[in-house]
């Protein structure tokens, strides 16, 4: 029985691959290898010009590490901050200083998402869409910038794999810059700060941003101003705890928590007074500023009414349930 | 303080910086440590029950006292690639008091006996690794961190590394290739990391938050420490509560307590109207409770005996507006996306339950690929070199299981929807696949 090309046994004639119309998984499968290219050796570096801030970069993390591989990450990493994304010269610069092939550290830059291996924009908006996000709305959210960002070379919109920031649903990295709630009213703005330069957002990043747990600062913490976690506001429309869901909670949402660890707590005595927030809690708009405040919080039951409260501060961590997305 | 260990003052301005933190007591338990022989601080971490909090809820002292002994270079690698969804805690740690992590690592590596440490941090953190290289700057200037530290036998390294973007790298083994600069690729277990891990040397890996609970076992004492919580999950632990909840965020709770009191009591509970479908107890690896299930114990063992895990303690919380459709779909298509392709098990079950979730959302599903897409599940668990197969397994399964009827529905309306515009000649069942099954030459 005569084999048809492809079949078995293999006649040498040319090998008709079938492709799935749903796409392989494969990685590479569709841009394929030059075969006639011997795979690269390690660059020389008489020939090989790298940029001095890049060599003087890439030698401190390997100098860091018992095993100069280990500066694999930290120096592509470096090299894609210069090139703007990991090019092949950029791959053969590291790979000149580091004495590594190309091949190796191509291997390892195309497993990590973070990696650029195709020119982007110089501007990296991660939207995440995982499951926290898309549960309030990161899939619009997405959606929007996207088609806001339109064929912008400057600005790359990608959805992203969970952030680590769900307190801020639905969230984006904006160059690095942890930035949420966002809503559909939010995005022309965050567009015009990307693309002038200025911070992004700044009411709405992650640095402004104090813990949710209303226990979390003591009350012998002397702290000027609003009050971190101390009566977290409710939301217009919202109700207070114990009244909601079935067999809701006693009042005192803190009556199970950990009991008070004996007095005499070293060093918490000897904090004076501060005068200002730093960098962790500003910049903080006057109350009148914050649009997204209507109304007239109500303090958590089980919390200190007599703590002194300002506007602002905690409008970012009550969380604005919208019917979008759902 | 409040009962609050790890989160005692965490807002106070300037924390992150050497001078508040040392006014607030910090690095007085790495003297104290330091003063104590190594065995007697790994005594005190035994004794406290600390459990590690990264997901697995493994010892941590036993895991410092599976180190061999002798004069081998020892390593220490703090696991800070927190990229499990719906986890954010070592994130506001690692922001708010890095010197508090600092200070672990360095007690810890007396314990250990380690010199070289190593914190692997999550690429997209970036905002958190500029606070921690600022601080071990600050720590080792102080000499805190570096040779012969306060004048003790103790000689540190501690580097921090920055990752590059992949969920596997979490995995212990795969960070420890991912640190050795390769594809964070996991390795067969064992030899396991404690007996040779990083550059082939043993190693000790813990969480984060694991770590940065040192301290605090140092002040209160070990058997103090383990008079917290409950008598085989001691401590308290921070649990980051997303989704469906009006006041997401991280908040540090006592372990034991009702899980109502975590998503009722902090969280406010869903939006108005609304009730609690399932959740995630342990992040998106953890298999799914439901509403039945709000009033488990928060805390290692009763969440094992529930069918399901602590994890890295992530609640993620879907109210009763969700098809679970969406819930299985995000999941499955994010442990696809992660899968590092090394063992088939996993890169295969995890594209193809997407590929079934994908047809039962567009109606070409019969009530068959459930049962399929639960044995594919099944096939997945304990056959992979690491978990991350398993970490989708868990929760489809659980979903599959336990919200079957739903799937159903949806699969028999899109069969009904297709049957009115399709009108299959001969009872023949209509749809793409089942042509396209029929036309494949046999």
């Amino acid at each position: 029985m005569s084999s048809a090309p492809g079949g078995w046994p293999y006649t040498g004639e040319p090998i008709e691959v079938h492709r799935f119309a749903h796409g392989s998984r494969v990685p590479g499968w569709d841009s394929s290898v030059d075969l006639e290219k011997d795979p690269a050796t390690i660059p020389d570096p008489a020939t090989t010009e790298v940029p001095e801030r890049v060599r003087a970069e890439i030698e401190a993390h390997m100098a860091k590490y018992p095993d100069r591989h280990s500066a694999a990450l930290p120096a592509l990493a470096a090299a894609q901050r210069h090139h703007g994304w990991c090019s092949p010269e950029a791959i053969e610069q590291v790979a000149c200083v580091m004495r590594l092939t190309p091949g190796y550290l191509t291997a390892v830059a195309t497993f990590y998402d973070m990696f650029e291996t195709e020119p982007v924009g110089r501007h990296a908006l991660y939207v995440c869409t995982n499951i926290s996000c898309s549960l309030c709305g990161a899939d619009e959210i997405f959606a929007e910038l996207s088609e806001l960002a339109g064929e912008d070379p400057d600005v790359r919109v990608r959805a992203f794999e969970c952030l680590g920031a769900c307190d801020l649903a639905p969230m984006a990295s904006v160059d690095g810059v942890y930035v949420g709630p966002l809503r559909s009213e939010d995005l022309p703005g965050l567009l015009d700060d990307v693309r002038s330069g200025r911070p992004v957002l700044p009411e709405k990043q992650l640095a402004t941003r104090l813990v949710a747990d209303p226990h979390a600062n003591s009350e012998d913490f002397p702290r000027p101003g609003p009050v971190a976690g101390v009566g977290v506001p409710l939301l217009p429309g919202m109700e207070p705890v114990a009244t909601h869901g079935p067999g809701a909670p006693e009042a005192d949402p803190g009556a199970a928590l950990a009991p008070r660890p004996p007095a005499g707590e070293p060093g918490i005595a000897d904090v004076p007074p501060h005068t200002r927030p730093t960098d962790d809690l500003d910049p903080r708009l006057p109350p009148s500023d914050q649009p997204r405040r209507v109304g007239g919080p109500e303090p958590l039951p089980g919390t200190d009414p007599q703590t002194p409260r300002s506007g602002g501060s905690d409008a970012p961590r009550a969380f604005p349930q919208s019917e979008e997305g759902h | 303080m409040s009962g609050r260990y790890l989160f005692a003052d965490i807002d106070e301005p300037g924390l992150n910086t050497l001078a508040v933190y040392e006014r607030r007591g910090g690095y007085q338990m790495l003297r104290k440590a330091l003063q104590m022989p190594s065995e007697a601080v790994l005594n005190e971490l035994e004794t406290s029950g600390l459990r590690g909090r990264g997901g697995a809820g493994f010892a941590m002292g036993k895991k410092v006292s599976f180190l061999p002994k002798g004069a081998l270079d020892i390593y220490l690698v703090c696991n800070a690639d927190e990229s499990e969804p719906g986890t954010f805690k070592d994130r506001e740690l690692m922001q708010k008091n890095p010197h508090l992590l600092i200070e672990g690592i360095t007690i810890a590596a007396w314990a250990a006996r380690a010199n070289h440490a190593f914190i692997y941090i999550r690429g997209e953190y970036a905002f958190q690794a500029d606070r921690l290289e600022a601080a071990l700057a600050e720590a080792v200037q102080a000499g805190y961190v570096g040779e012969h530290i306060l004048g003790s036998e103790l000689t540190l390294s501690l580097v921090v590394h920055r990752g590059a973007g992949a969920y596997i790298c979490g995995e212990e083994t795969g960070l420890l290739d991912s640190l050795e600069g390769k594809r964070g690729n996991p390795r067969l277990k064992p030899p396991f990391p404690a007996i040779q891990g990083l550059y082939q040397g043993p190693t000790l890996i813990n969480n984060v938050e694991t770590l940065s609970t040192v301290p605090t076992i140092m002040r209160l004492g070990g058997a103090e420490y383990a008079k917290l919580g409950t008598e085989t999950s001691t401590g308290t632990k921070l649990v980051s509560v997303s989704g469906h909840v009006r006041r997401p965020g991280n908040y540090e709770i006592e372990l034991g307590i009702p899980s109502r009191e975590i998503i009722y009591g902090l969280a406010g509970g869903p939006p108005e109207g609304r009730s609690v479908k399932c959740w995630f107890p342990g992040g998106s690896s953890s298999p799914v409770l439901t509403a039945e299930d709000l009033d488990v114990r928060y805390d290692f063992d009763s969440m094992a005996k529930a069918g399901t895990m602590l994890g890295s303690g992530a609640i993620i919380v879907v109210d009763d507006t969700t098809p679970i459709l969406d819930v299985a779909l995000k999941t499955a298509k994010f442990y696809r996306h992660e899968s590092c392709g090394k063992c088939t098990p996993c890169r295969e079950g995890t594209n193809w339950t997407v590929k079934m979730l994908e047809r039962i959302q567009t109606g070409e599903a019969t009530p068959m690929d459930l049962e399929i897409m639960a044995s594919v599940q099944e096939h997945i668990m304990g056959n992979c070199l690491c978990v991350l197969g398993d970490a989708m397994a868990m929760p489809i399964g659980s979903m599959i299981q336990k919200f079957r009827g739903e799937f159903e529905q949806v699969i028999e309306q899109a069969r009904m929807a297709r049957e009115r515009v399709a009108q299959p000649p001969e009872g023949r069942r209509a749809g793409p696949r089942a042509n396209s099954h029929e036309s494949v030459p046999a």
